[in-house]
């Protein structure tokens, strides 16, 4: 039970471990999630380069997060994991590829 | 005639696991055959996340999930993986002919392996009246377009069915800046996971119709609309119901038929994961549908080993 006042969180009960908590906290005041999509390699053998946030972002920024991403271009090989905007959005995650790109 | 040991049909997620048990197990001489031009299977286009929760305690994305198993079986020099190689015929004795750029190759195996994944329904499975526009896309098409391809199907959607891959790519084309208008399940509830719900639909703020179906699809050229209706217990149209959805991309998420048209050229009987052919063997979507990679990775686990222990008994040379 999540008992909720003015879009605040009161109090978690009947939770059974310490993460549910943060995670009911978390949906009810600012939901995050972590955003994945795939952004435009060039000259690469991959066309389209999948990605996603390092950690959850918040919910109300997805769509000016999704912005961003079309206007990325990818022209040098890139590791899985890599790293391709550092501090993306200023919301202090870090947007990163999830395939190796030659 | 080339002979070989293990061969494997399919480089998703079962054929990998599958290739690093057998090895694991004591075979010594594996072809891992892959159609497309990397490993990996269908995981390559489920850029979301979700993956692993079970198997590695971590939340991936499929890419991820998959670029742990390649990594694995690249270094296993033992494994020999030959992309863009289709197998086009398979006999009960074992004889598995596959095209690959340039050549036709056959080879007798010791043990095959069979990993093929599965494969979506269309709208011919599920009997909806209308024209045939284009703009009709089965949902993992539509993914494999978007996220592959780059090219993105349409803009205003309908989803038929609320299986996991159409609640996903209702998200994907949200997120695309396409309109989602609506998900036409014909049963009381979702056939998806929870959370899919959740992080796609209600995320979003997406339509779902439950106890609906689409009775008809307008359109010449391209989809112009649908019509929508509720039904009764018995799937029938509850008169008076009747109303229209413009839209110009219909994406079909209907269910997951195994494939397994090679097994059917052996007349063999499928037998949990094995089959009545001694030394071939089932793992993955073609064995049954799952709804989590992870339980297709430990089962494949399991056939992997199956498959070497029946060629520890009847080919003892080939072991390590």
């Amino acid at each position: 039970m999540v008992d909720v006042r003015d879009g605040k969180v009161l109090k978690v009960t009947g939770n059974e471990c310490p993460k549910a908590e943060l995670y009911a906290i978390s949906e009810i005041e600012d939901p995050a999630r972590i955003l994945t999509s795939s952004v435009l390699g060039q000259g690469l053998i991959l066309k389209m380069i999948p990605v996603r946030t390092d950690k959850p972002i918040s919910k109300a920024r997805i769509f000016d997060a999704m912005k961003e991403v079309k206007k990325i271009r990818v022209t040098v090989p890139l590791k899985f994991g890599d790293i391709i905007v550092k501090n993306f959005l200023s919301l202090g995650v870090n947007l990163i590829a999830t395939r190796k790109a030659e | 005639m080339i002979k070989r040991g293990l061969v494997i049909v399919g480089g998703g997620p079962a054929g990998m696991a599958a290739a690093i048990s057998a090895y694991e197990n004591g075979v010594k001489d594996i072809l891992l055959l892959e159609r497309d031009q990397y490993l990996g299977g269908i995981l390559n286009q489920c850029v979301h996340t979700g993956f692993g929760i079970n198997y590695f305690k971590e939340i991936l994305t499929g890419p991820e999930y998959a670029e742990r198993f390649i990594e694995k079986v690249k270094n296993i020099p033992e494994i020999e993986v030959s992309l863009k190689s289709i197998v086009v015929s398979l006999l009960p004795d074992k004889t598995i002919t596959f095209l690959k750029p340039g050549r036709l190759e056959t080879i007798k195996a010791k043990a095959i392996i069979m990993a093929t994944g599965c494969r979506e329904k269309t709208r011919e499975m599920v009997h909806i009246q209308g024209t045939r526009p284009s703009g009709i896309f089965s949902a993992g098409l539509a993914q494999k377009l978007i996220n592959i391809e780059g090219l993105l199907p349409g803009k205003e959607i309908v989803v038929v069915g609320s299986g996991d891959i159409g609640l996903i790519m209702a998200r994907r084309f949200t997120l695309e800046g396409a309109e989602v208008k609506a998900i036409i399940e014909i049963q009381k509830k979702t056939r998806g996971l929870l959370r899919n719900m959740v992080q796609c639909v209600e995320d979003f703020n997406i339509p779902v119709y439950f106890n609906h179906k689409i009775s008809r699809i307008y359109g010449k050229d391209r989809v112009e609309k649908v019509s929508a209706c509720k039904v009764d217990d018995n799937f029938n149209e509850i008169q008076g119901s009747l109303f229209e959805i413009k839209c110009d991309t219909i994406l079909m998420s209907v269910g997951l038929i195994p494939e397994n048209e090679l097994i059917e050229m052996t007349g063999a009987r499928i037998d949990g994961n094995k089959t009545s052919v001694p030394g071939i063997f089932m793992c993955g979507n073609c064995l049954k549908i799952y709804d989590l990679v992870d339980g297709v990775t430990e089962d494949s686990f399991l056939t992997g080993k199956l498959a070497a222990d029946y060629i520890r008994v009847r080919h003892p040379s080939l072991q390590r």
